[in-house]
């Protein structure tokens, strides 16, 4: 009986400082050195949230970058709805199911295709296959660059200076030591429709 | 591999080296020295006299009683979900079993989901619920491994501590602070904390987009620091407001190495045996680096099947290329095989990518470290299996060579053999019989996700986890069916107590008895030939058993990959 009431004593401090002081204490004091990012690192245009900097969103026009392929479920049915920020999820598809190589080939496809590729262009493994978050706000050099002459035309621009702005939006690894090179897509887009709307 | 790539596994490697013998020494200082106010304060406030000492038995009925009353608290608060505040989008609480499963599996330190975090949980639930249950299921394992290693420390005591004082000084020298501490870090790196639930955002496509959040980074850090696993969203640390950045990614994984890579060292230290100390470390380090090798090797390689469709999937300066299903850009390969190695060897059970689309080598290795489960293991419980397995080595040795086995001094008797191999027979007897089940009923087949040898390996590594109290899954298979939530959850409840009532019976039969001094006829267990004993028998007992199942599921999967099969 006793170490039954020390234990229910225990739980009841440790749910008020695990569940409330420690949350709550974290939340505030982020606040105060980190607002941005304890919000959520969401990009603001003309005083209207556009999304995250650091969440992935579907562009599907020819004059924006594309994501990668995203495997977010929808949650009212089957199939997906790409980057749904309410439900993360991967494709989970093994790399001997045969509905996975079919999908990378028919994306492959599809991608050569938008981007007027010829067949022996190989695709950047990236831009057909789905992320682990669904989430990704990333894309490889590779797969940015295979994109340009696509979203030039469509917005009449030189490719060659859509290049550079590409090339100025690459991120390398995190002070020269973690992660890979990447190109955030939906801060490269922002850039696109403010120097060439 | 490229410079790289090498660059970021030996900074790794350096940074654990370093940490290790610091926490260990620091974790040995709180664990004997005298109190500190807030301890002290704590005792009187739960009423529990902290100085009197208990036996292993007494130590036993606390530590389960005291389980048994937080799992009580996080089921019914997980249960009322619908009547609690910070619940905007009116979730309903989950399914009984689904509770019933959530609440053993947090209790445990496993963090099997079968839920998806932001799409079924509240805000409140996330931050009262889940992350009390993580906290006080690492601090059990700690303080359970403490009693443990005291049947080395201890020569003729009918005791091996106080429960209460050992979990209460955990929490409030190391726990808590390195939480908070890693949050705030998390914080600055991108991880939100906030008690908003979500933001409509306005794409530039038109439309809406709704980005839910809430209070992550305090449950990113302990998740991590605690080996717990559990993510705040369903893709857990692959979602970039849980892993922001490459850097965070580095934190987190380094985050489950820091107490239970020290455990080693606060051995040594508290044995006053560091060589001793150092060879174990050495074990869990030689399987660790081994594990890492294969996985980034193989999720390098590219997936053969995919060349007729002409995908480029060698790195290069442009991309960061191989098995790019399920993993991503931020991360790329090394990053992400860094993370998967220690996730599973620390059975934290967080992944940053998706496990369900490996190829079938890297599994073999994640396979391999949940039925070892100690290299470094989860807290505290990982490192106690280990000494079972040395316990065992070295009773295997004194077999070989006709001399009474010895460990540090204590002569190791039938008593001492019978419970170590009562602790060892757990894994097989769980993981396979719930697997054969599994595997031959319709409920069990009936939500595999993926076809041929990786639907098996489905089914296998959802036991798998739960008996390691592990967590992370190949996420194919759907878990919130009742056969699932409910064996599972049994599973993890006996994996976790069964093994620790034994080893708790065997640190109380080995505090009783005198130390003997070391004689010529020792065997020495703090030499490079002890390590290699201790390896070579945990690989041939702890893997050999599982041999056929590994046959039936990666290794059938590799061999058709290599032929060019799908399913």
């Amino acid at each position: 009986m006793k170490t039954l009431a020390v234990s229910l004593r225990a739980m009841l401090l440790l749910v008020l400082v695990t569940g409330f002081v420690y949350p709550i204490g974290m939340d505030v004091i982020a606040h105060i050195f980190f607002p941005h990012q304890a919000d959520g690192s969401l990009i603001r245009k003309n005083g209207v949230v556009v999304g995250s900097a650091l969440i992935g969103q579907p562009f599907t026009q020819p004059r924006y970058f594309h994501p990668r392929p995203s495997a977010t479920p929808d949650p009212t049915g089957s199939g997906s709805v790409p980057y749904d920020a309410a439900f993360s999820s991967a494709s989970n598809l093994a790399p001997t199911n045969g509905a996975q190589v079919k999908a990378v080939s028919s994306a492959a496809k599809a991608y050569r295709d938008e981007n007027g590729l010829p067949p022996t262009q190989a695709v950047p493994a990236d831009a057909v296959t789905a992320s682990g978050s669904g989430l990704d706000p990333d894309i490889s050099l590779a797969n940015a660059l295979l994109q340009v002459n696509r979203v030039a035309h469509a917005r009449s621009m030189e490719p060659s200076a859509l290049k550079r702005l590409v090339l100025s939006h690459v991120e390398g690894p995190q002070w020269g030591l973690f992660g890979e090179s990447r190109v955030n897509v939906l801060k490269l887009n922002l850039a696109l429709d403010s120097l060439k709307p | 591999m490229t410079a790289h790539d090498v660059t970021q596994i030996i900074l790794a490697f350096l940074a654990v080296g370093a940490m290790a013998p610091i926490v260990g020494r620091y974790l040995a200082w709180v664990f004997t020295s005298p109190r500190i106010a807030v301890e002290r304060w704590i005792f009187r406030a739960i009423g529990s006299d902290c100085d009197r000492e208990m036996g292993w038995r007494e130590y036993a009925t606390t530590l389960l009683v005291s389980n048994g009353v937080f799992f009580a608290a996080g089921y019914l608060l997980l249960w009322a979900q619908g009547h609690l505040p910070l619940n905007p989008r009116h979730l309903a609480p989950l399914t009984p079993e689904v509770t019933f499963n959530t609440a053993a599996s947090f209790v445990t330190n496993t963090n099997w989901q079968a839920y998806a975090g932001e799409a079924q949980l509240s805000n409140f639930s996330q931050m009262v619920p889940i992350v009390f249950l993580m906290f006080v299921g690492a601090n059990t394992g700690i303080a359970a491994l403490v009693a443990i290693l005291r049947g080395f420390t201890r020569a003729g005591a009918s005791t091996v501590g106080n429960f209460w004082d050992d979990f209460f000084r955990f929490f409030v020298r190391a726990f808590l602070p390195s939480c908070l501490l890693l949050g705030l870090v998390l914080v600055w790196q991108g991880c939100p904390q906030t008690l908003a639930t979500s933001v409509v955002a306005h794409p530039l496509e038109g439309g809406t987009q709704t980005i839910v959040m809430g209070p992550v980074a305090s449950l990113e850090s302990v998740k991590n620091l605690g080996t717990n696993g559990g993510g705040f969203f369903n893709a857990n640390g692959a979602h970039p407001y849980e892993n922001p950045t490459p850097f965070s990614n580095m934190l987190e994984f380094l985050a489950m190495m820091v107490f239970t890579s020290s455990l080693p060292f606060l051995f040594g230290r508290l044995t006053r045996r560091p060589r001793q100390g150092w060879a174990l470390f050495a074990v869990i380090m030689v399987l660790y680096g081994g594990g890492l090798a294969v996985i980034e090797k193989s999720e390098k390689a590219p997936n053969p099947l995919l060349a007729a469709a002409n995908v480029a999937q060698a790195s290069s300066s442009l991309q960061s290329g191989g098995n790019t299903e399920g993993k991503e850009v931020r991360f790329g390969i090394t990053q992400t095989s860094l993370f998967t190695n220690t996730t599973i060897a620390a059975t934290t059970g967080a992944v940053d990518a998706a496990i369900d689309s490996m190829l079938p080598s890297s599994l073999m290795v994640t396979f391999s470290h949940m039925w070892l489960n100690e290299e470094p293991g989860g807290k505290g419980v990982g490192f106690a299996g280990l000494l079972k397995e040395a316990i065992l080595a070295i009773f295997l040795a004194g077999l070989m060579v006709g001399r009474t086995p010895e460990f540090l001094g204590k002569k190791l008797e039938s008593r001492e053999i019978k419970l170590a191999a009562l602790a060892l027979i757990v894994t097989p007897l769980l993981v396979l019989g719930l697997t054969a089940v599994g595997v031959t009923t319709t409920v069990g087949t009936s939500t595999i996700d993926n076809p041929g040898p990786h639907g098996f390996e489905e089914v296998l590594y959802a036991f798998s986890s739960g008996n390691a109290n592990n967590g992370s899954a190949m996420a194919g298979l759907t878990v919130s069916t009742p056969f699932y939530a409910d064996s599972i959850a049994v599973e993890m409840l006996l994996a976790r107590y069964l093994p620790l009532l034994p080893l708790l019976a065997l640190a109380g039969s080995l505090a009783r008895k005198r130390t003997h001094p070391e004689t010529a006829g020792t065997l020495p267990t703090d030499t490079p030939l002890f390590v290699a004993l201790l390896l070579g028998f945990m690989l041939m007992v702890g893997l050999l058993t599982f041999f056929p199942a590994l046959m039936l599921g990666p290794i059938l999967e590799q061999l058709s990959l290599l032929h060019g099969v799908s399913f």
